[in-house]
């Protein structure tokens, strides 16, 4: 059976993905904050915008995040192997769209991750949306402080040594915390690198 | 490529990311090829929602928006099976739509055609598959409405399906359209999908699905990535 194909996820996606985030009085499955009061790790933040190819931020994006927890490892369903071991206070899962704030920004509140395993750097996982894209995008968002995991990443080493940088992720202090900083360029000499997997 | 790998995106099936005729795209499709990497744990997992996590309400539009009275429009029933590219269903999977109401007018405060709101309509609505893969919704039919792409752009009546699958690899997000829409042949969207492909879009009217008296049928099923071969199997 063939494919169901992609469409675009339109400029009205906001009351239905993300309401609460965006003011609507309707359930919201997934937000901007990945971890509760007593998650493992390091408290940071993911924040940045989404150019298009004139350099203007984008409004109507919706940015997916799915992430390990602190130890590397993934939620599984419940009641699935493997669950056991996660972090019972950390969903992995999260949803910020880049029209609430005035600057168009995305901030997810989460914890760092782990490294997966011995061929993974500790990475984010991103899935992109928006009106314009008629299919989405993924990405993923490396740490700048982890040189050496990076080094031996086995995606990362795929990626062209000149675009590499587009997936990195600068950490900077700030009053609330670690805030790593990653935009995300549809086009233009820093497109990011997007992936087919 | 590890054994519970799902298979590529099927680009024969999927619009191109820059389709000129549809005019957002030029400044927000990528313009490098994307790089096909094979797929960690992050993409072989995925998050996911329990029946029991959500409200059954919700897969009822003609309900869950109700302030004073029932929402305008012609019901429908909407009811499809997620399975992969093997046939085999998708079950516990967390479905979401979102649509115009009967006037073609969105919930969102952005959309500013000049078309009536239903108080009693949000549009928004979401369910988890059964162990067959099967979700089942009621709503209205959607309205068509105007959009700004080009000289009296018309959107054809669609509903949007959001389905995350078993992993982050089999996440979908798509429009539905209705059969016999005159509104497709010039929707730049649509037509960006591969025209083999484009029927799969288009939900099925059916008298079976049907409740007599009380709402028209379709029936929409969604196919996503891969499947995990299974032993004996070729």
């Amino acid at each position: 059976m063939a494919q169901t194909p992609s469409q675009t996820v339109g400029p009205f996606f906001a009351y239905a993905l993300a309401p609460r985030q965006y003011g609507y009085p309707l359930p919201q499955l997934a937000g901007s904050t990945l971890c509760g009061e007593t998650a493992a790790g390091e408290r940071i933040w993911l924040a940045g915008r989404v150019f298009d190819g004139a350099g203007a931020p984008i409004d109507d994006a919706l940015i997916e995040l799915w992430q390990a927890d602190a130890e590397g490892r993934y939620r599984a369903a419940p009641g699935a192997p493997g669950d056991n071991a996660r972090d019972p206070d950390f969903t992995g899962f999260g949803r910020c769209g880049t029209g609430t704030d005035p600057q168009q920004r995305f901030a997810f509140r989460t914890v760092k991750p782990g490294a997966p395993d011995a061929a993974s750097a500790p990475h984010l996982s991103l899935v992109v949306f928006m009106r314009g894209l008629l299919s989405h995008l993924y990405t993923r968002v490396y740490f700048d402080d982890e040189a050496a995991a990076n080094a031996r990443d086995a995606v990362l080493a795929q990626v062209p040594a000149d675009r590499r940088d587009t997936l990195i992720a600068r950490r900077a202090a700030s009053p609330e915390g670690p805030v790593y900083r990653f935009d995300i360029h549809m086009q233009g000499d820093r497109e990011t690198v997007f992936f087919d997997v | 490529m590890p054994d519970d790998a799902f298979a590529p995106r099927d680009w024969d099936s999927h619009p191109p990311l820059i389709a000129p005729d549809y005019k957002s795209t030029r400044l927000r499709g990528p313009t490098q090829p994307l790089l096909r990497v094979g797929q960690g744990p992050g993409e072989r997992s995925g998050p996911r929602f329990d029946a029991g996590q959500l409200d059954p309400l919700q897969a009822d539009l003609t309900r869950n928006g109700r302030v004073n009275g029932e929402p305008l429009g012609e019901r429908i029933v909407l009811t499809g099976r997620v399975v992969d590219e093997r046939g085999h269903p998708v079950p516990g999977t967390l479905v979401e739509i979102w649509q115009a109401n009967a006037a073609g007018r969105y919930v969102h405060t952005g959309d500013r055609h000049d078309a009536p709101l239903d108080p009693n309509f949000t549009g928004a609505g979401h369910a988890v598959t059964d162990g067959d893969g099967r979700y089942t919704f009621r709503s209205v039919k959607p309205g068509a409405y105007p959009w700004g792409n080009h000289h009296n752009a018309w959107r054809p009546n669609h509903i949007h399906v959001s389905v995350l699958g078993p992993a982050l690899a089999t996440r979908l997000v798509t429009q539905m359209y209705f059969p016999g829409d005159p509104l497709l042949e010039h929707d730049p969207i649509f037509l960006a999908t591969p025209a083999a492909a484009r029927p799969r879009l288009i939900a099925e009217f059916s008298l079976d699905v049907t409740e007599p008296g009380i709402a028209l049928g379709y029936v929409f099923d969604i196919v996503l990535r891969g499947g995990h071969a299974t032993p004996g199997e070729g």
